[in-house]
C-alpha cells in the first residue's frame, strides 16, 4: 500500500490531495472505464484547476440563486431542532417516533477538527447502537470517513443520519421540486447515489463497531420542496442498486495500484506552485502528461467530468467523439477518417471491420443516389 | 441511429459542415408561428425570469420579472404572457372548415388552421409544461385571485406540451429536435441539444467552417445558453446585482426605474441571441420542400386543436394532476403506435430516410427487369388478377418469401415476395459503373438480387390491369415492409373497471379550491 501510495503521491506532486465528499465519490460511478479519471481521482488530483491551467477550463458554474436557495431549504427543514423534518416523518412516512433527542455534531466543543469530530461521531454512534431500545435520535452533521483509494477520506457532512428502533436512515435534503409525486429524473439519481455514499460510509463505521450492515436502512428519506412551494415533502428510495455500483467502484480504485503500473514511470500531474503563485511547470509539459494517460472520452462526459473540455478536444476525429451511438454503430472503426476511407473503399478493412466496412460501403453507396454527386 | 446517420456524422466533421439526413422537410411549418425564449431563476422550481415571445421575428416582446421569487410579479409575468398567447391561440378561431365524413359518417367542421408555439429546445418544452402546470388550476375570483387570462394560459400551455410527446404533432416544437431531424451535425447528440453550436454547423457565418462556428457557439458570453437555464457567471456577476437593485424599497421612483431598466436591458443580452437563431433555424426549414404526409399530420393538429378549444368552451376541468392507469395505459399505447407509424411515413415520403431501411434490409430499390401485367390467379373458386413483376436490386434484403410489400409511389398496391434469387452482376465495364467515382480499390462487385412479386390491388376491377398500373420494365421503384396504415388499438378496460393491480377504479378528478390557491413562491 505505501508503495502505491508513495507513486499517487509522485502523481500529485507537492500539494495536499483533494478532499472527497459525497459528490466527488458518487461522480467516480460514471464512465469506470476511464483510466485517466480514475488516476486523478485516486491521487487526489485539482481536476478543476489542472483543466483552467492547461488551457480547458471546466464548463460548472453554480449560480448564486441556486445556492442561496438550498442553503435556506435546508435550514427551513432543519429549524428548531428539526421540528419540520419530525413533522415530516412522523406524518408522511407514518414513523411511530417518540420524542427525540438532537445531537449536533457540526463543532465539538468549539472545535472543527475532523479528526475530532469524527470521534465524536463514533462515540455518539456507539453509545446510540448500545442503547438500541425505542429513543430516537437525530445526528446532524455526523462526520463520516470511507476509504476511497486506500485512503481515509471525511465525508462532507450535509446529512442527518436519524436512528429509530436500533435503525438508521440517512435522510438527504435537496432543493429540487417534486411536483405531483415526480422530480427530475437525473437529479434524484444524483441524489440516490450520494446518499448511497453516506449509507456505505455508516456501514462501514458501525462495522468497525461489530454491528451489521442492517443496521443501517436500504431505504433512504429524500426531504425536497413539494410543488411550486417551500413546503417540504419526504420520499423514501431505495439506493440498493446504488450501493452496489459504488462499491464495485471503490473496489476498483483499491486495486488502483495495477492501472498505475500501466502508467509511464515519471508522470506526475504537479501543480506545485512557484514563488511567483504560478504553477511551476508549463502547462504544455502538463497537458502533455494528461495525454499519456488512455481516457474514455464519451460526450456524456460533458455533464459531470471537470477534465471533459480537454479529452473532447484528444477525442476530435473519434467516433467515440460523436456519441455511444455513432460509436456503437460503426463498431471497431475509432477514427472519422477510417469511416470515411472504408466507406469510399480507399482503405482495406482489418478482420474485424469487415461488418462496419460492408454496411459504410452500402451506406456511401445510398447517400451517393439519394443525394446525386454532393455526397 | 444508424450506419446512415452516423456516416452522415462522420462526413460533417471531415467536410467541416452539417451533412442532410433527410431530402425533404417532415415538420409543419407554420407561416406565423409564436416563438416563445423562456428564462428561469436557477434553483427555483420554474421561476419565471424573463421570455422573449411574439410572432413577427422584428418585434419580439420581453417580459420580465423583476423579484422573481415575489409571488405577485410572477403572476403579473404569467397574466402578461397569457394576453399575447391567449390571444394567438384564439386568433385560429376565426375561421373554419369543413371536414366531409366518409363512410356514412357525417360531415364535420374544425378550425381551418391551428396555432404553432417553436421553442428553443427539449428543456424549454418542459418549462412550458411547469409553467402550464402551476397556472392552470388558478381561479379568477376567491382568495388568490388571478388575472382571468392565466389559467386559460396554463390550460393552453399544459396542452401544447403533451400534445409535444406526440409523436408528428407539430403545435410545439423545440427548435433543436426539428433541425437535427433533417442535418446530421459533427458533434454528438448531446451536444445537438445546444441551438447555437447545432446552428453553427448547419449554417455558419460567411468565411467559418460549421466546425469553427460550432466551437464559437460555445461561449456563453456571445450565446448565452437558450433557456430555461441561465449561464451561472451571468447570474452571480450580473443578475444578482440588478435583482438587487430592483428590490430596494421604492422611495425612490427613479432609482427604480433605471434598475427596471437595467434589468431589462441585460436579459434582452441573454435571449436576443437565441431569438435570432430560432427565426434563422425556421428559414432554413422552410427552406426544404414539404414532405407529403405532413400536411395529413397538420390536420391530426388541427382536430386535436379544435376538439380542446371545444372543451375549454364548455368549461371543462383542467387537466389532471397525474393520469389515472387506464388513461396513463391507453396513452402510452397511443404514442408507441403514432411513434412507428411516424417513422413509416417519413420513411415513404424521403428516400433519404427510406435509404436507412434499405440498409437494414427492410426496403429495396431496383429496377423492373420483367412484367406479366394480364397474369390471373385460378387456383382458387374465381379467378384473379394478380401481375408478377421482377426487379433486380443491388440491396441486400433482409425479408422472407411471402412478406407483403408496398411501394411509396403506389401505395394502393400490395405486392407479395414470390422469390428471391442472386444473380450474376452484368458482364463488361458495366458492372464498375453503379459504384460511383473511377479509381477506387478493392470495391467488391455489389450483389445483385433479382426479386419477383405478385402484385394485388390498385389495377382496377376488371380482369385486365389499368394502364400504368403495373410497373413496366425499365421503371425504377422502391419497395418496403413499412407501412403506416391503421393499426388497431389494443384493448383496455373502462375506467371503473381498472383492476386491482393498478389501484381500481379512480376517483373522479374535482378541482380543489387547495388547487387554485397552491403555493407559487
Amino acid at each position: 500500500m505505501n508503495d502505491i501510495d508513495a507513486q499517487l503521491g509522485r502523481i500529485r506532486g507537492d500539494v495536499p490531495p483533494l478532499a472527497h465528499n459525497a459528490r466527488s465519490i458518487a461522480a467516480l460511478t460514471s464512465n469506470p472505464g476511464c483510466a485517466r479519471r480514475a488516476i486523478m481521482d485516486a491521487a487526489g488530483i485539482d481536476k478543476p484547476r489542472l483543466a483552467s491551467y492547461i488551457g480547458f477550463p471546466a464548463p460548472f458554474g453554480q449560480s448564486q440563486f441556486a445556492i442561496t436557495r438550498g442553503n435556506a431549504f435546508e435550514a427551513q427543514v432543519k429549524a428548531n431542532g428539526c421540528a419540520e423534518l419530525l413533522r415530516l416523518l412522523r406524518e408522511q412516512l407514518g414513523l411511530p417516533i417518540p420524542e427525540v433527542s438532537y445531537d449536533d455534531l457540526e463543532e465539538v466543543g468549539g472545535q472543527r477538527s475532523q479528526l475530532v469530530r469524527h470521534t465524536r461521531t463514533r462515540s455518539l454512534l456507539t453509545r446510540a447502537v448500545r442503547a438500541g431500545g425505542d429513543a430516537g435520535t437525530l445526528f446532524d452533521h455526523p462526520l463520516l470517513r470511507l476509504e476511497v483509494g486506500g485512503r481515509p477520506v471525511y465525508l462532507e457532512p450535509d446529512l442527518i443520519a436519524f436512528q429509530l428502533g436500533g435503525r438508521f436512515h440517512v435522510v438527504e435534503i435537496k432543493s429540487f421540486a417534486v411536483i405531483d409525486g415526480q422530480a427530475d429524473g437525473d437529479k434524484v439519481a444524483a441524489a440516490a447515489i450520494q446518499s448511497a455514499v453516506y449509507v456505505l460510509a455508516m456501514r462501514d463505521l458501525l462495522a468497525e463497531l461489530g454491528t451489521g450492515p442492517e443496521a443501517v436502512a436500504d431505504e433512504v428519506v429524500l426531504v425536497c420542496p413539494e410543488n411550486f412551494s417551500n413546503r417540504p415533502v419526504a420520499t423514501l428510495l431505495d439506493v440498493r442498486k446504488q450501493l452496489t455500483v459504488l462499491r464495485r467502484q471503490l473496489s476498483r480504485l483499491a486495486r488502483i495500484d495495477s492501472l498505475v503500473g500501466l502508467q509511464p514511470p515519471g508522470l506526475t500531474f504537479d501543480l506545485e506552485l512557484d514563488q511567483a503563485g504560478a504553477p511551476h511547470r508549463a502547462a504544455a509539459e502538463l497537458a502533455d502528461d494528461v495525454h499519456a494517460v488512455p481516457a474514455r472520452y464519451a460526450p456524456e462526459c460533458l455533464a459531470s467530468c471537470e477534465m471533459c473540455f480537454f479529452c473532447r478536444d484528444e477525442a476530435s476525429g473519434l467516433t467515440a467523439a460523436l456519441g455511444r451511438a455513432v460509436a456503437d454503430d460503426l463498431g471497431a472503426v475509432h477514427s472519422v477518417q477510417m469511416a470515411l476511407g472504408l466507406a469510399d473503399g480507399t482503405i482495406t478493412p482489418a478482420d474485424d471491420q469487415a461488418e462496419a466496412a460492408a454496411l459504410l460501403r452500402e451506406a456511401a453507396r445510398l447517400r451517393r443516389e439519394c443525394l446525386g454527386a454532393t455526397a | 441511429m444508424t450506419t446512415l446517420t452516423s456516416l452522415a456524422r462522420a462526413q460533417a466533421v471531415a467536410t467541416g459542415m452539417a451533412q442532410p439526413v433527410c431530402t425533404r422537410r417532415h415538420v409543419h411549418l407554420s407561416d406565423r408561428p409564436l416563438v416563445l425564449v423562456p428564462l428561469a431563476l436557477a434553483g427555483e422550481a420554474n421561476a419565471p425570469l424573463a421570455a422573449l415571445v411574439g410572432d413577427d421575428p422584428q418585434a419580439g416582446r420581453l417580459l420580465v420579472v423583476s423579484q422573481p421569487r415575489n409571488r405577485d410579479r410572477r403572476f403579473a409575468f404569467a397574466a402578461d404572457l397569457a394576453r399575447i398567447v391567449v390571444s394567438y391561440v384564439e386568433g385560429y378561431y376565426s375561421s373554419v372548415q369543413t371536414v366531409p365524413g366518409g363512410r356514412g359518417q357525417e360531415d364535420r367542421i374544425r378550425f381551418a388552421d391551428a396555432p404553432q408555439l417553436l421553442v428553443p429546445n427539449p428543456a424549454c418544452i418542459g418549462f412550458v409544461r411547469m409553467l402550464g402546470r402551476s397556472t392552470r388550476f388558478r381561479r379568477p375570483s376567491g382568495e388568490y385571485a388571478v388575472d382571468p387570462a392565466v389559467p386559460v394560459l396554463g390550460r393552453w400551455l399544459s396542452y401544447f406540451a403533451e400534445r409535444a410527446e406526440h409523436p408528428g404533432s407539430c403545435l410545439l416544437l423545440a427548435a433543436t429536435d426539428a433541425v437535427a431531424l433533417h442535418w446530421a451535425s459533427g458533434q454528438s447528440s448531446v451536444e445537438d441539444l445546444n441551438l447555437a453550436t447545432l446552428m453553427g454547423w448547419i449554417d455558419p457565418p460567411a468565411g467559418m467552417t460549421g466546425a469553427a462556428a460550432a466551437a464559437a457557439g460555445e461561449d456563453p458570453v456571445t450565446w448565452p445558453p437558450a433557456g430555461p437555464a441561465t449561464d451561472p457567471t451571468f447570474d452571480n456577476e450580473v443578475l444578482a446585482q440588478l435583482i438587487a437593485a430592483c428590490d430596494r424599497p421604492d422611495d425612490d421612483a427613479r432609482a427604480r426605474q433605471r434598475a427596471e431598466a437595467a434589468l431589462q436591458a441585460a436579459l434582452m443580452t441573454q435571449v436576443a441571441p437565441t431569438w435570432r437563431l430560432i427565426w434563422r433555424a425556421i428559414g432554413l426549414l422552410r427552406g426544404l420542400p414539404e414532405a407529403s404526409r405532413v400536411a395529413a399530420r397538420w390536420d391530426a393538429d388541427k382536430d386535436s386543436f379544435t376538439s380542446y378549444a371545444d372543451w375549454l368552451r364548455d368549461d371543462g376541468p383542467p387537466q389532471a394532476r397525474r393520469d389515472a392507469a387506464v388513461a396513463a395505459a391507453r396513452r402510452l399505447s397511443w404514442l408507441e403506435r403514432s411513434q412507428a407509424s411516424y417513422a413509416a411515413q417519413r420513411a415513404l415520403d424521403d428516400p433519404l430516410v427510406m435509404a436507412e431501411y434499405r440498409l437494414a434490409g427492410e426496403a429495396f430499390a431496383g429496377t423492373v427487369t420483367a412484367a406479366e401485367p394480364g397474369r390471373l390467379d385460378s387456383s382458387g373458386r374465381r379467378r384473379k388478377l394478380r401481375p408478377l413483376i421482377t426487379v433486380v436490386t443491388e440491396d441486400s434484403l433482409r425479408m422472407d418469401a411471402g412478406a407483403t410489400l408496398v411501394s411509396p409511389s403506389r401505395p394502393s398496391q400490395q405486392a407479395r415476395v414470390v422469390s428471391m434469387a442472386v444473380v450474376p452482376p452484368p458482364p463488361g465495364p458495366a458492372a464498375a459503373a453503379g459504384q460511383g467515382s473511377a479509381g477506387l480499390v478493392s470495391a467488391p462487385p455489389l450483389r445483385r438480387t433479382e426479386v419477383v412479386l405478385e402484385l394485388s390491388g390498385g389495377m382496377g376491377r376488371a380482369l385486365w390491369a389499368e394502364p400504368g398500373s403495373v410497373p413496366e420494365p425499365g421503371e425504377r421503384l422502391c419497395y418496403t415492409t413499412l407501412t403506416d396504415s391503421y393499426q388497431p388499438a389494443s384493448s383496455f378496460p373502462d375506467r371503473e373497471h381498472t383492476p386491482w393491480t393498478h389501484g381500481g377504479p379512480p376517483p373522479e378528478y374535482v378541482p380543489a379550491d387547495e388547487d387554485a390557491s397552491e403555493a407559487w413562491s
